[in-house]
């Protein structure tokens, strides 16, 4: 095997066994698939008799958001996962075989986004039936998955970062629960950010969370002419804006987390 | 290359803590190595930096011709490892622990898969095999990190403590496996705490303490080493130790050992059988009972005893009284 397919191969390998994990983690699967549903049905239900947006049904531009969360949310089981696989000796086990180094973050962060795939399914599925629709072609549609199968990935290895950082798994919940919370609700993700007071319009217009909820709403066409259009730039271009930041967290934590993996191990 | 492995001089420290001291050793291909030592000997410590899992501060080593650090890659594929704690992910069924490792080894999925049942069957965990480990009892998670080991059947084997929490029968099973794999040409470095796995699975015996080596033979050698005879007494009555031991001190070469509980004395002599006929002499007149009298050879742990002046792990606490 070279030094090309093994990484490939041995980091296959990983995620197959990640993904077994969560797959017997009821409560990985239960964060990850039951919050969401918990989510649209109360937001839905309960936000949506109150909260109204301009031009178009809150239900509409509710899910979007909520696939954004979705995603914030399922890519901290990769951050969970390595802390508590830190307090086990499986890397030390890895450590002796002659795999890739690099295969075990990226099985880890694979399986990830094979576990937020599952979960953008199950809430496209509850979106349909509470009246969400998608407006736009089916290649639209289908680049707003992606896209947001992309966004899973690179906070994957944000997560990977922190998790590696912290090492311990009451830490990163804490720091997970402490960033998770403010990044979703500070955005456009549940409301019309437009409304809000300037300092956190304006934050809310630069989070990526509203980039990604924009860019979502814009491929699945679940916008309203009626609303008013922010002037910020990630806003008017929120789909490049958001490869952008993808680009960004690739390039930042992909060597970062790897960096302190090596650091967390070795000793 | 003769020798699978070899150290010169490693040295490990943890802040104040110097876990390996200048430690250099080797081990001839096809030969088994038993690391014998206290707790906090530098044992663990040697088997971490052997199998690459720890730099070492200084000194340098190789397994299988790579070094253990600048080819360390290159390295582990030749070795086969199960620490001191057992490596194994909890969620995965003891089979797909197994078949992983496997995969790891870049076996291929079929090879991984049959040689994954092939040792479930040896190490006795058939029908476990298809449970997640998270269920396993501390003896079943110790035998499939063993079976991990041997999945790649690797020519350098390092097994740190491996019986450990093991009952006596799968603890027969891995001695048998041990021996059969040592037969086939693999080198093993084992760590343990059992003088009569030493005994029984070493070519050579390394007793180690504070990051040192201080002794290294064959078993027999090191029980020459240690010198002659036991010879061992047991009387009838409590009453009687005192005047059995005054008895044994005429002929004593090093500490009287007394157990009290068993009535038993041990004292190491020269000439066995002549220092035995003078010990009955002494005591015909006395009115002690003599229960039991015998010589014996040194045991591993008299060795241990005597070289580390530990109390060897595992037996029962002993007074012992300096004589003369
Ligand atoms: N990660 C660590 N941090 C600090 N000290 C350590 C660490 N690992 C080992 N040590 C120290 O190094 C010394 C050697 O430890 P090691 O684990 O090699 O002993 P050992 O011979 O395997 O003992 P045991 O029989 O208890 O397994 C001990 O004094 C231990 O406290
Ligand atoms: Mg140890």
């Amino acid at each position: 095997m070279n030094a090309l397919t093994m990484p490939v191969a041995d980091g296959w390998t990983i995620a197959r066994r990640n993904a077994l994990k969560i797959r017997r983690s009821p409560d990985l699967l239960g964060s990850a698939i039951m919050f969401p549903i918990v989510f649209v049905l109360m937001f839905a239900y309960v936000f949506g008799s109150v909260i109204e947006v301009p031009g178009m049904s809150y239900r509409e531009f509710l899910l979007p958001g909520i696939f954004v969360q979705a995603v914030v949310m399922g890519a901290q089981i990769t951050g969970y996962t390595l802390t508590l696989d830190l307090q086990k000796g499986i890397f030390d086990r890895f450590r002796s075989l002659p795999m890739a180094p690099s295969a075990v973050l990226i099985g880890q962060t694979v399986a990830d986004v094979l576990m937020n795939l599952a979960s953008l399914v199950v809430m496209a599925v509850m979106g349909l039936i509470v009246g969400w629709r998608v407006h736009t072609s089916p290649q639209e549609a289908v680049l707003g998955f992606g896209l947001l199968l992309l966004f899973a990935y690179a906070f994957s290895w944000f997560t990977a970062t922190v998790a590696l950082g912290l090492r311990t798994p009451e830490s990163f919940n804490n720091v997970a629960t402490m960033v998770s919370f403010p990044l979703m609700f500070v955005s456009n993700a549940y409301l019309d950010s437009s409304k809000l007071p300037t300092p956190l319009r304006v934050v809310a217009e630069w989070n990526p969370a509203s980039t990604f909820t924009q860019a979502v709403r814009e491929l699945f066409g679940n916008t309203s002419d009626a609303m008013t259009t922010s002037d910020a730039w990630p806003m008017r271009h929120a789909v490049p804006a958001s490869l952008l930041w993808i680009a960004v967290m690739l390039i930042v934590f992909v060597p970062l987390a790897t960096r302190l993996y090596k650091k967390a191990v070795s000793g | 290359m003769s020798d699978a492995i070899t150290a010169e001089g490693l040295v490990k420290t943890y802040g104040e803590v110097t876990a390996l001291d200048g430690l250099s050793f080797t081990v001839p291909r096809g030969t088994v190595l038993a690391l014998l030592g206290p707790n906090g000997a530098g044992k663990t410590t040697t088997v971490r930096v052997l199998t690459t899992l720890l730099r070492p501060d200084a000194g340098r080593a190789t397994v299988a011709g790579c070094d253990v650090v600048a080819d360390a890659r290159r390295l582990r594929s030749f070795i086969g490892v199960s620490g001191q704690y057992a490596a194994v992910d909890e969620h995965l069924t003891g089979a797909e622990n197994l078949e992983m490792i496997g995969r790891l080894y870049h076996l291929g999925a079929a090879r991984s898969r049959a040689r994954a049942r092939e040792l479930l069957e040896r190490f006795g965990l058939t029908d476990a095999a298809d449970r997640p480990v998270k269920g396993y009892s501390g003896g079943m998670r110790r035998r499939i990190d063993l079976a991990g080991a041997l999945v790649a059947d690797p020519p350098v084997l390092f097994l740190d403590e491996p019986s450990t929490g093991l009952d006596p029968r799968a603890r027969a099973a891995l001695w048998d496996t041990i021996s059969e794999l040592v037969a086939g040409g693999s080198t093993l470095l084992l760590t343990t705490q059992y003088m009569e796995e030493a005994d029984r699975l070493a070519d050579q015996i390394m007793v180690v303490d504070h990051g040192r080596a201080i002794a290294r033979g064959t078993a027999d050698e090191l029980k020459d080493r240690v010198g002659g005879n036991r010879i061992e007494l047991t009387v009838t009555d409590a009453a009687e130790m005192d005047t059995a031991r005054e008895a044994l001190a005429w002929v004593a070469v090093g500490a009287v050992q007394a157990e009290p509980e068993s009535l038993q004395l041990t004292v190491p002599v020269t000439d066995g059988p002549e220092a035995l006929r003078q010990v009955l002499g002494r005591l015909a007149g006395t009115g002690v009972r003599v229960r039991d009298a015998g010589m014996r050879r040194p045991t591993l742990d008299d060795v241990y005893l005597t070289l580390t002046g530990h109390q060897a792990p595992g037996t029962d606490e002993q007074v012992q009284e300096a004589t003369r």
